[in-house]
């Protein structure tokens, strides 16, 4: 078995003998460590936009990359090219790093464990554009029913199937079969001579594209954008300053993204660059918050059954009732700093360098009745979707930006506010949450991060929350 | 096969097999990237890559395909797949590719392409990178943690060709040395970094230099604090200005415009700006980073002033958008490999003042200098402008001490006619570029 049901040994006829002989001439320098990661990407795509279908579109990228590590040393070269000439070229290159007698792999390769967090029975780049034209026109049409004041739509479907092999000179192989689908609405809606506002919704996952006709229809997310941009047509300028702020469930779970995932991620912290570094065993949130970052999650957007460098991914508690537990690690840095494996080795495709990255990112859910935080807050603000966000995480500052929030008076929800940009610091802010809700959503699949010019897909999720005191970027 | 004439295959391909008009653009690329991290490498990458996308028309529905499998066969699906995928396309009154007339190139060397690009071995790199390093780590005990120096360099190639006649291609180098020191104080932790880029090795700075600078502007920002919640000026630096003229481009992109979704939308002929603002786009200054011989639908690049003091004069528009609106492309498409062309700015940027970067600090009296932003706070929509900032605290006209976690906020409508000083200190650094700029009054927030 083994290979053999792989991707790449049925379309281009790559054999565990391949394999060894790559890993062979990439350690040919010495080296420490060694793996391969082969990616065959299909994609399709239709846009919709003033009522027409603007384009389709479909397109293939594949390619091999290959990795050496010497100490802290990483060496990296990739083909487009799978010939095996070239994929031996490219292993030379990588193995320049490295310099010592030529190590002998030690391992023979062996298959990993299977499972199917995402089984989809029929790829969706398999299914021809006219179903998924049907899904944009679907959309458009919602949306302008939704209210005659919606003049602009624009719905946009993307899915793509990603194959990957992966094997490493510690004798793990491992493939996968990668579905990702989504569907997004932007519209613009004005009321009279006003200036327009916006409203934009979306999601999917490793879906079957049968979640779109059953579970999340088009008039679904059409009606959500419609609603968002109907609402911000009464919306007053944004307060500025310090006061409470009260965090919808789902999506502005992106806080918890910016202000701790990306500082927990252990390739800054094995440099000491990180707000967060030598503070395992710390408090660092209230006691209120357990944050979990979750990479088994069936048919999530952040989830895979193994990370990209073949290793599982798993359910990783990174703050414990507000105690830093531990980091997000890869291969490199379980090398160096001895840490356990967290399954987080994630990379944008075969031209990138794995590195420690967040999968689906969540706080778990508390006790109060959401209504009841509402009304424990004199005045403050309620921020249920956003834009955004970025994190410095060295000094640990990080903003989001709210792309609908309202104003909070005596415990009742008032007049909604554009524009609103929240700052914090990570290791102090979630000190502050002082009510975790009972309602813990997950955002809808919409979610990308970048770092260091690689997009991966993620996840995020929170509950109601409250925190005492953040700083609100507004004019008002 | 050449890579010019594989697009001029993939176009006549695409005509036998069925299409009215296609246009196909192929991109190659080398590059080399290392990375040193306390005198050792820490990362080294080098590879090449090579694909192609199409579009064509049949009548006047479109369809796309792209693929980086340039083999026949790979090719061959390509097309087939985008001559399919034009059939569920809709039929777009304004889709078509530019009249033969306004195709076109500069044929004058636009000195994108330095040959000394290869000269450089691996070795000089590591070292010029190493060199940077030590620079920084050297110049002060409170630096004392390092997230590296590296050199990239890169060679690209970019082809196009299309069914109306036009072909062309040019190659472009480039090469950039980047620090990135930590500085501590008191447990605290700062980051900043700099960095100098070119078309050829001789035309960096020394890494000496490039080192001293990120290690001053991470110094700089130790100790930083909140301040108060107020009204005050703001100073941009110009890093930071060429960040608001991003947002002008996208508010003239002939996209946003015909689709109304621009606070500049029917503007033309209009006041945006206060009167000592001037807008340009252009993409045949020779050299710079928004340089090109054509565009991504085979118009030439030309001039174009987009706000000449205060005025709104023309949007940025390729041959969809202009003939959306009923005007003329500006030569400003750009593409992926595949898909309808967008458009795609050249050399944005600020004409300079007279005064000098002290001066116009000096002229803000109180207010916040801004060394960085953070977040997307910006709606091109309606204008809101609120992002976060980190930067220093001016008071008497002079830079006081460092200031973090605050945002700043205003309309770009607001912040476009407020203006007030403009320094003489306009560098290409990027394909946008601005001088120091101080607005008069913008919200700051804060505790």
């Amino acid at each position: 078995m083994a290979i053999a049901d792989s991707y790449f040994a049925r379309k281009f006829a790559v054999t565990e003998n391949d394999l060894e002989s790559y890993l062979g001439e990439a350690l040919s320098q010495g080296g420490d460590y060694a793996d391969l990661y082969f990616e065959y990407v299909a994609t399709s795509a239709v846009t919709l936009d003033e009522g027409i279908v603007k384009s389709a579109s479909q397109g293939v990228t594949m390619g091999v990359g290959i990795r050496v590590i010497s100490g802290e040393r990483t060496g990296y070269a990739y083909s487009d090219d799978l010939a095996p000439e070239r994929i031996k070229h490219a292993a030379r290159t990588a193995a320049c790093i490295a310099s010592g007698p030529s190590q002998v792999l030690k391992h023979g390769l062996m298959q990993g464990d299977k499972r199917n967090l995402y089984p989809v029975l029929t790829p969706p780049t398999e299914l021809g554009l006219r179903v998924k034209v049907d899904l944009v026109k679907r959309a458009d049409a919602a949306a302008r029913a939704y209210d005659s004041r919606v003049f602009q739509c624009t719905a946009t479907y993307a899915d793509q199937v990603k194959q990957i092999l992966v094997a490493t000179s510690d004798g793990v192989m491992n493939h996968d079969t990668q579905p990702m689908a989504r569907l997004n609405v932007s519209l613009l809606a004005r009321q009279g001579s006003d200036l327009p506002q916006s409203g934009y919704s979306g999601g999917g996952g490793r879906v079957s594209f049968d979640f779109f006709l059953n579970e999340k229809t088009p008039e679904y997310f059409a009606r959500e954008a419609g609603r968002q941009a109907i609402a911000m047509l009464d919306s007053v300028e944004a307060p500025a300053g310090e006061m409470t702020v009260v965090l919808g469930p789902g999506w502005p779970g992106v806080l918890l993204h910016e202000a701790v995932g990306h500082g927990l991620e252990a390739d800054f912290n094995r440099k000491g660059v990180s707000a967060f570094s030598g503070r395992v065993g710390q408090k660092v949130a209230s006691e209120l918050c357990t944050v979990v970052d979750d990479g088994t999650m069936e048919n999530r957007r952040g989830s895979l059954n193994l990370d990209d460098e073949g290793s599982p991914t798993q359910r990783n508690v990174l703050i414990e009732n507000g105690i830093l537990r531990g980091y997000l690690q890869d291969k490199l840095t379980t090398r160096l700093t001895g840490a356990p494996s967290t399954g987080s080795g994630r990379r944008e495709g075969y031209q990138s360098i794995p590195m420690p990255r967040m999968t689906n990112t969540f706080m778990l859910a508390g006790d109060s009745d959401p209504e009841e935080v509402i009304r424990s807050v004199p005045k403050g603000l309620y921020c249920v979707n956003f834009a955004g966000g970025q994190v410095d995480i060295t000094n640990g500052n990080f903003v989001f930006s709210a792309s609908e929030s309202y104003l909070i008076e005596d415990g009742k929800i008032g007049r909604p506010v554009r524009g609103a940009t929240l700052i914090g610091n990570g290791p102090e802010a979630l000190k502050y949450i002082s009510m975790v809700g009972n309602d813990l959503k997950l955002d809808e699949g919409v979610g990308i991060c970048g770092k260091e010019g690689q997009s991966v897909p993620v996840g995020v999720g929170i509950p109601t929350v409250k925190i005492d005191r953040m700083t609100v970027g507004g004019t008002a | 096969m050449k890579p010019l004439e594989l697009t001029q295959e993939v176009v006549k391909l695409a005509l036998e097999l069925g299409a009215t008009d296609a246009e196909c653009t192929l991109a190659e690329g080398e590059e080399f990237s290392v990375s040193v991290r306390v005198g050792d490498i820490e990362k080294l990458q080098e590879a090449t890559s090579r694909s192609a996308g199409l579009r064509v028309l049949v009548g006047l529905r479109s369809g796309s395909a792209y693929t980086s499998d340039l083999t026949p066969e790979g090719i061959r699906r390509m097309v087939q797949s985008a001559v399919d995928n034009a059939e569920v396309t809709g039929e777009d009154p304004f889709a078509g590719l530019p009249e033969r007339e306004d195709l076109g190139q500069h044929t004058a060397d636009l000195e994108l392409y330095d040959e000394s690009i290869r000269s450089l071995i691996a070795s000089a790199k590591i070292d010029q990178a190493r060199r940077a390093e030590a620079a920084f780590m050297a110049y002060d005990p409170r630096i004392d943690k390092s997230e590296g120096a590296s050199y990239d360099s890169g060679i690209s190639g970019r082809y196009f060709a299309n069914s109306r006649g036009f072909a062309g291609g040019y190659a472009s180098s480039q090469c950039s040395l980047t620090a990135v020191p930590v500085a501590s104080l008191d447990g605290a932790m700062e980051r900043d970094y700099w960095y100098s880029s070119a078309r050829s090795p001789q035309k960096l700075d020394t890494p000496e230099n490039v080192g001293i600078i990120a290690a001053k502007r991470t110094l700089r920002r130790l100790g930083a604090r909140k301040v108060n919640t107020q009204k005050a000026a703001i100073v941009f630096e110009p890093r930071m200005a060429r960040m608001l003229l991003s947002h002008i481009c996208e508010a003239v992109d002939g996209d946003s415009i015909y689709r109304d979704s621009s606070f500049l939308t029917g503007k033309l002929g209009e006041r945006v700006a206060s009167e000592n603002i001037t807008i340009i786009d252009d993409g045949t200054l020779p050299g710079r980073w928004g340089t090109a011989p054509f565009d991504a639908e085979g118009v030439p690049t030309r001039r174009t002033m987009i706000i000449e003091k205060g005025i709104l004069k023309s949007y940025l528009l390729n041959t969809y958008t202009a003939k959306k609106l009923g005007l003329k492309s500006t030569g400003n498409a750009g593409r992926g490999l595949s898909g309808a062309a967008y458009v795609q700015n050249g050399n944005f940027y600020l004409e300079a003042g007279r005064l000098t970067p002290e001066e116009v600090i000096r002229q803000a009296g109180t207010g916040l200098y801004v060394t960085e932003l953070l977040g997307d706070g910006v709606n091109i929509v309606n204008g809101d402008y609120s992002r976060g900032a980190q930067g220093l605290w001016i008071e008497n006209g002079e830079l006081a001490y460092p200031v973090s976690e605050v945002t700043i906020a205003s309309t770009l409508m607001e912040m476009l006619n407020s203006i007030e000083a403009i320094g003489a200190d306009l560098e290409f650094l990027s394909t946008m570029a601005a001088p120091t700029l101080m607005i008069r009054e913008m919200t700051i927030s804060g505790s």
